[in-house]
């Protein structure tokens, strides 16, 4: 019940093996879940309903030969009504990518909010991701384009985050996105707490279980 | 049914436990507390010529003889409605069929009533009175002349009458013929595309006709609006589109909230109008499909409990004490589709809307058992509610001693996991806040769902999807008034799923779930029933069998859905006191049966004689007597 397949798939077992807490934060509609969904299953609808809460998924990736990282990704609902319960998903993340629209003005002003509301209230050393999402409408019609990928660019850098322009629709730079976030991610420190050396498939590595936690994690 | 009934068992109230004389006991006290019951009218020898005769010419049916039934008219019934007249030719018999049995002798293995039916059967008389009986249901037929070519139809449409007509006043009585018609039941091949979309307006407003035309072909309307006239929820096309009638709808609901004269509901336009008040709120109900008043304010008040479950009362409340003008669509945006799932049910007809019951899924009560305790035993400190759910029934609760679960709740929950995408789509396990009105109205409690895969419970195949839908899958919902026990509820998931598949009830509620609803004729073989519906009233859950073979087509079950809605109504208006309803159709002949203990609605094919109906309505209480501690959940887990 406990083995996990992609564990227990990595290269003669042999390797570091991290877990992090991801999660997903920005304005309803700019594509957080299309993009865990892209992620985790390499999935994507044209309609989606609106996340209701939030939903929790995981899931593996390869950073090279013998290092292997675990996501627990909280996908969060962007309607205004769930606002008050982020800090529960963001408060033991270790690190979050922030969505914004780049067809929506708006959604870039929000994305800003949710950095400095990170920035003060999370992890301290939590890494943020901004993503500007649904490259795919832009390509097709540039004139869609909103927030140019010059003064995107030019915030994330100042604020000191991790930048791409993904489409959840064309897969494009959704893999990059997380796998730069797990290269980010400080699996030397971490190394007592959350880097484990030839984990056994089977060893139960929830983060409830006490001595797996990320850094700062509780269970919540 | 073998064991004897006591008459002096007060079964009123009680929870219908394997103990209790289900139905024929109640039947007997019933007919005790009669003062007086009419003499039997002689019957028909060969009650199949009944439905038969609705398929000959009308012009064949004997002159009945009237005075012969006055005194039957007034005394069978305590009091005089429509309902009551309606149902009056067939009520007499089917009461002779049930009731009026207590001095035959139980045999073992066939219910009292079971007995009655042969001598029911047994008599001799002359078809005439039966037509009499027919004839008394339309009182003012006479008057318009041609009685005897009227017959046919009025005996085809007895079925189709919508149920508000049954409820509603004297004047549908002077028109009967409004409610005549086979097309009556609202359901017309048009239905298909009930919830096709709209569309929307084009930037130059051209089409706006052809989409108001559109808005009005549809068989049925959800609106709410708050008190001050703003827009919050329309199930069909822009707001925009509508907004003078929406305008129109508040003006006049407004005019009589203002002389304290509260409206609510009106017909207008071939159309029934319901309108619910609730605090700030204005829900409307429009429809064509002939429901009950009452059925359509049971849809209404799902609908706002879907607002109080989005928002909790208070909110809502202080929304709108501050500012009497809010746009209550932002704070409830995303509950839309919750919304239209919710009302799309009401619109293709939702047996457990309109018992107001669940369903369980049928296992053996001793797997239940094993189930329940699996849930005892891992329950974790934070959990209140805990369920397991597949192919959208209920398996098993547990749950305090001191909280039962509210089925009005319960329909929420299932309506958001299982009607509306946003949650099977999320592809993960959930963390849902949600206000369960039924519980309490003023706040959130936090439900912890997750689909288990087909294959195993692993961690992986959990977040894939599974290719077959939803329905048919296998949910853990575990629920918790402590916002922060994610954790602590997906580690009892964990517990659970590991023991349900060691112990083997995972891969017992995986069969039942695949096996599906038994057909009618499984459950009694030969029946002459389609489809029933059977609803216990101390449990408040039902079961029904499989809608195959005959109900496959989304009209085939709205049509059943309606005559259950029609049936529904006739024993459920306020005036009636009809214990027993019969109608018989072009379709279909059908009886609705209701005691303290149950709610029995049946329906069979339109060849099908009376008696055969009426044994079969005895075998169905018989069958779920004897499987009613695997039909239904009694008491759950609780602890
Ligand atoms: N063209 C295009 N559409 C996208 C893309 N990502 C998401 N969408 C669409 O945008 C809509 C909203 O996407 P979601 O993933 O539900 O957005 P969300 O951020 O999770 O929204 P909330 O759950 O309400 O917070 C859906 O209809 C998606 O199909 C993309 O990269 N390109
Ligand atoms: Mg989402």
């Amino acid at each position: 019940m406990s083995a996990r397949a992609s564990t227990g798939s990595r290269p003669g077992g042999q390797g570091r093996f991290a877990q992090f807490k991801l999660v997903l934060l920005g304005e309803s509609a700019v594509g957080k879940s299309s993009l865990v969904l892209r992620f985790v299953k390499d999935q994507f609808d044209d309609y989606r309903e609106s996340t209701i809460g939030a939903a929790f998924l995981t899931q593996t990736i390869a950073l090279d030969d013998h290092t292997t990282v675990k996501f627990e990704i909280w996908d969060t609902a962007g309607q205004e009504r769930y606002k008050s319960l982020a800090p529960m998903y963001y408060r033991n993340a270790n690190c979050a990518v922030v969505v914004y629209d780049i067809t929506q003005a708006s959604s870039l002003d929000k994305a800003k909010a949710w950095v400095k509301e990170l920035q003060r209230q999370a992890n301290e050393n939590i890494i943020i991701a901004l993503a500007g999402n649904k490259l795919d409408l832009v390509t097709e019609h540039p004139d869609k384009r909103v927030v140019s990928t010059v003064d995107a660019e030019a915030y994330a850098r100042e604020a000191g985050l991790l930048f791409f322009e993904t489409s959840a629709k064309t897969a494009e730079n959704v893999r990059e996105l997380f796998t730069a976030i797990a290269r980010k991610l400080p699996l030397e420190q971490a190394g007592a707490r959350n880097l484990r050396s030839n984990p056994r498939p089977g060893v139960d590595l929830r983060p409830e279980a006490p001595g797996t936690q990320g850094a700062g994690a509780c269970n919540c | 049914m073998s064991k004897p009934i006591n008459p002096g068992d007060e079964s009123q109230g009680t929870l219908p436990t394997p103990e209790h004389g289900i139905a024929v006991s109640d039947f007997q006290n019933t007919a005790h507390e009669e003062e007086w019951r009419p003499p039997l009218p002689p019957r028909p020898s060969n009650l199949q010529l009944l439905a038969e005769q609705t398929f000959t010419p009308p012009g064949s049916l004997q002159r009945p003889k009237k005075s012969t039934r006055p005194s039957l008219i007034s005394k069978a019934t305590t009091a005089i409605s429509r309902t009551d007249i309606h149902s009056q030719s067939y009520q007499d018999g089917s009461r002779e069929t049930y009731a009026t049995s207590t001095d035959t002798t139980p045999s073992k293995g066939s219910p009292r009533n079971y007995g009655s039916l042969r001598r029911f059967k047994a008599h001799n008389g002359s078809e005439g009175d039966d037509s009499g009986s027919v004839r008394s249901y339309v009182p003012t037929l006479e008057a318009t002349g041609d009685v005897e070519s009227l017959l046919g139809e009025v005996l085809s449409a007895g079925q189709e009458s919508p149920a508000w007509k049954l409820q509603s006043g004297q004047q549908e009585l002077d028109n009967p013929y409004d409610s005549i018609g086979f097309e009556d039941d609202g359901i017309t091949a048009e239905f298909r595309h009930e919830f096709d979309d709209i569309g929307e307006l084009d930037l130059t407003g051209n089409n706006e006709e052809e989409l108001l035309n559109l808005w009005k072909s549809k068989r049925k309307h959800f609106l709410i609006l708050s008190s001050a006239g703003k827009p919050i929820y329309n199930r069909h096309g822009d707001n925009n589109l509508i907004s003078g009638y929406i305008g129109v709808i508040q003006t006049i609901i407004s005019f009589y909230e203002d002389s304290k004269d509260h409206l609510r509901g009106f017909t207008a336009g071939g159309a029934r109008f319901v309108i619910m008040s609730e605090g700030p709120l204005y829900l409307v109900a429009i429809s064509k499909l002939g429901e009950s008043d009452s059925q359509l304010r049971v849809q209404l008040d799902a609908l706002y409990m879907q607002i109080l479950s989005t928002l909790t009362l208070p909110t809502l409340t202080h929304l709108f004490s501050n500012r009497p003008s809010t746009d209550l669509r932002r704070p409830l945006q995303g509950t839309e589709p919750l919304l239209s799932a919710l009302a799309d049910t009401f619109t293709r007809g939702s047996p457990p809307t309109l018992l107001s019951a669940l369903e369980c899924l049928k296992i053996r009560t001793s797997d239940r058992q094993v189930i329940n305790n699996t849930l005892l035993k891992t329950r974790c400190d934070s959990l209140l509610y805990g369920l397991i759910v597949a192919g959208g029934r209920l398996v098993s609760v547990v749950r305090p001693k001191r909280h039962s679960l509210h089925p009005s709740d319960l329909q929420l929950i299932f309506n958001m996991l299982f009607e509306a995408e946003g949650v099977k789509a999320g592809g993960g396990e959930n963390w849902i806040p949600l206000c369960l009105p039924g519980f309490n109205k003023n706040g959130y409690l936090y439900m912890y769902v997750s689909f288990l895969e087909a294959g195993d419970g692993n961690d992986d195949a959990r977040s894939k999807d599974s290719e077959r839908g939803r329905q048919d899958e296998v949910a853990v919902l575990l629920i918790s008034a402590k916002k922060d026990s994610f954790f602590d509820l997906r580690k009892m998931r964990d517990a659970v799923v590991e023991e349900l598949e060691t112990s083997g009830s995972m891969a017992i509620i995986k069969s039942a779930v695949q096996r599906g609803r038994p057909a009618a004729t499984d459950i009694i073989p030969g029946t002459v029933l389609r489809h029933f519906l059977y609803k216990s009233r101390g449990n408040v859950q039902f079961t029904m069998p499989s809608y195959e073979p005959h109900f496959n087509t989304l009209l085939a079950r709205r049509r059943l859905l309606s005559q259950y809605h029609t049936l529904h109504a006739s024993v459920h208006a306020k005036t009636s006191h009809l214990k027993v309803h019969h109608c018989v159709s072009r379709d279909s002949i059908s009886l609705a049966w209701v005691t303290p203990l149950f709610e029995l609605y049946c329906i069979a094919g339109p060849h099908s004689s009376r008696n055969a109906l009426a044994q079969s309505a005895n075998k169905v209480v018989q069958w779920v007597r004897r499987e009613e501690e695997r039909v239904f959940i009694i008491g759950g887990a609780v602890f």
